[in-house]
């Protein structure tokens, strides 16, 4: 199974090294010949230099070929084009998108787009840290010094 | 008509400065603090700050009313396709207009069907090629919609079709000539009518039938 990554930042590397573990043939997309780096020094998958809303970067990584794209590119609007890219006019039913903004993951997702929002996670995690310390108050240690 | 301008840079600040001085109702968003600050003082509360592709930032500037028409001139294509997006089909604005800053991510808005478009780069190269006495056939008007565009020709002495009637000519299927301009008048040919050199040509044609028309008409 062959997966394409656009956006090899800190998610996106760690996606990509994720899916190798797991048996994919994966090529990473970054406009920054340095985000090679974060895949690690035994990279043996795929990695384009590029933008991925150039459509020949795509097809240089084999989006032709893909069973899978995740878009996580640091722009929100860049990754809603790219992923819809993907999408439409490659014809890849498992494009999977990072939106950081719920509002836009949300929406695009009644769009049919797959979207994946860490902010919305990060909210629900958080909320429900705060709650689950409520629950068992910490204490003050009852004057020891 | 009420019309939201998204981005207010050179391009937004003139287009809603233009539709307010003709009567319309504008808001014009920009993200950059120090463009508002000037923008404010000329469009008062009808200038809003912030990002035009959150949904917050557009419902503050109206967009759930909807306005009648959505502009998108910010400085990103990828912006600027969201926000047409987002405006059609979140809040069912009839009609957006976006702006291509790099004329590569055309294919990007006809795939999101985000039209119409404008883009400078393209205007400029269309009048270059006007002035480029190489391009014998010379793009005026696409209408991308209808899959049909208008080129202009111009006929010389060594044309093949100078001197033969238009029935005469084998036009290609899928297009059409719809005026010929002869010393400084246009007329509306029929199959009778006789092409000449120095004829000024005007065709309707299928994009991919350029080549074909060449032919018949200029090929030496």
């Amino acid at each position: 199974m062959k997966a394409i990554v656009v956006g090899c930042g800190r998610v996106g590397s760690a996606v990509a090294k994720k899916l190798t573990k797991s048996g994919w043939d994966v090529t990473a997309i970054d406009e920054n010949e340095e985000a090679l780096a974060r895949l690690g020094e035994h990279w043996s998958g795929g990695f384009v230099v590029g933008h991925g809303m150039d459509v020949n970067v795509l097809r240089q990584a084999g989006i032709e070929e893909a069973d899978a794209v995740v878009v996580a590119t640091n722009g929100d609007n860049t990754n809603i084009v790219v992923g819809q890219v993907a999408q439409k006019r490659f014809g890849i039913e498992c494009t999977v998108v990072r939106i950081l903004d719920p509002a836009r993951a949300e929406l695009y997702a009644t769009l049919g787009l797959r979207t994946v929002s860490p902010t919305s996670t990060a909210i629900e995690v958080l909320t429900e840290s705060v709650k689950a310390c409520s629950v068992k108050p910490l204490r003050a240690p009852a004057a020891a010094s | 008509m009420f019309v939201l301008v998204a981005g207010g840079g050179k391009v937004g600040s003139n287009v809603a400065r233009t539709l307010r001085r003709i009567g319309h109702e504008v808001t014009i968003i920009e993200q950059r603090s120090d463009r508002f600050t000037a923008l404010e003082e000329e469009f008062e509360h009808a200038a809003i700050v912030g990002d035009a592709t959150e949904i917050f930032v557009l419902e503050r500037a109206g967009i759930a009313r909807p306005p009648d028409l959505v502009v998108a001139v910010t400085g990103d294509d990828e912006d600027n396709m969201v926000i047409c997006q987002m405006a059609r089909e979140r809040y069912g604005v009839p009609k957006v207009i976006a702006r291509v800053n790099d004329p590569r991510n055309e294919p990007h808005f006809d795939l999101l069907g985000i039209s119409p478009t404008i883009s400078a780069t393209q205007m400029i190269m269309a009048l270059v090629e006007h002035e480029v006495p190489e391009h014998e056939l010379i793009h005026l008007l696409e209408l991308r919609k209808e899959n049909l565009e208008i080129v202009e020709v111009q006929i010389d002495k060594s044309s093949p079709s100078a001197g033969k009637r238009i029935a005469g000519l084998k036009l290609p299927s899928g297009s059409q000539l719809i005026s010929v301009m002869r010393e400084g008048r246009a007329e509306i040919p029929d199959s009778e009518t006789e092409l000449q050199p120095g004829d000024q040509v005007l065709a309707i044609l299928e994009p991919g039938k350029e080549d074909e028309l060449r032919q018949v008409l200029l090929k030496k």
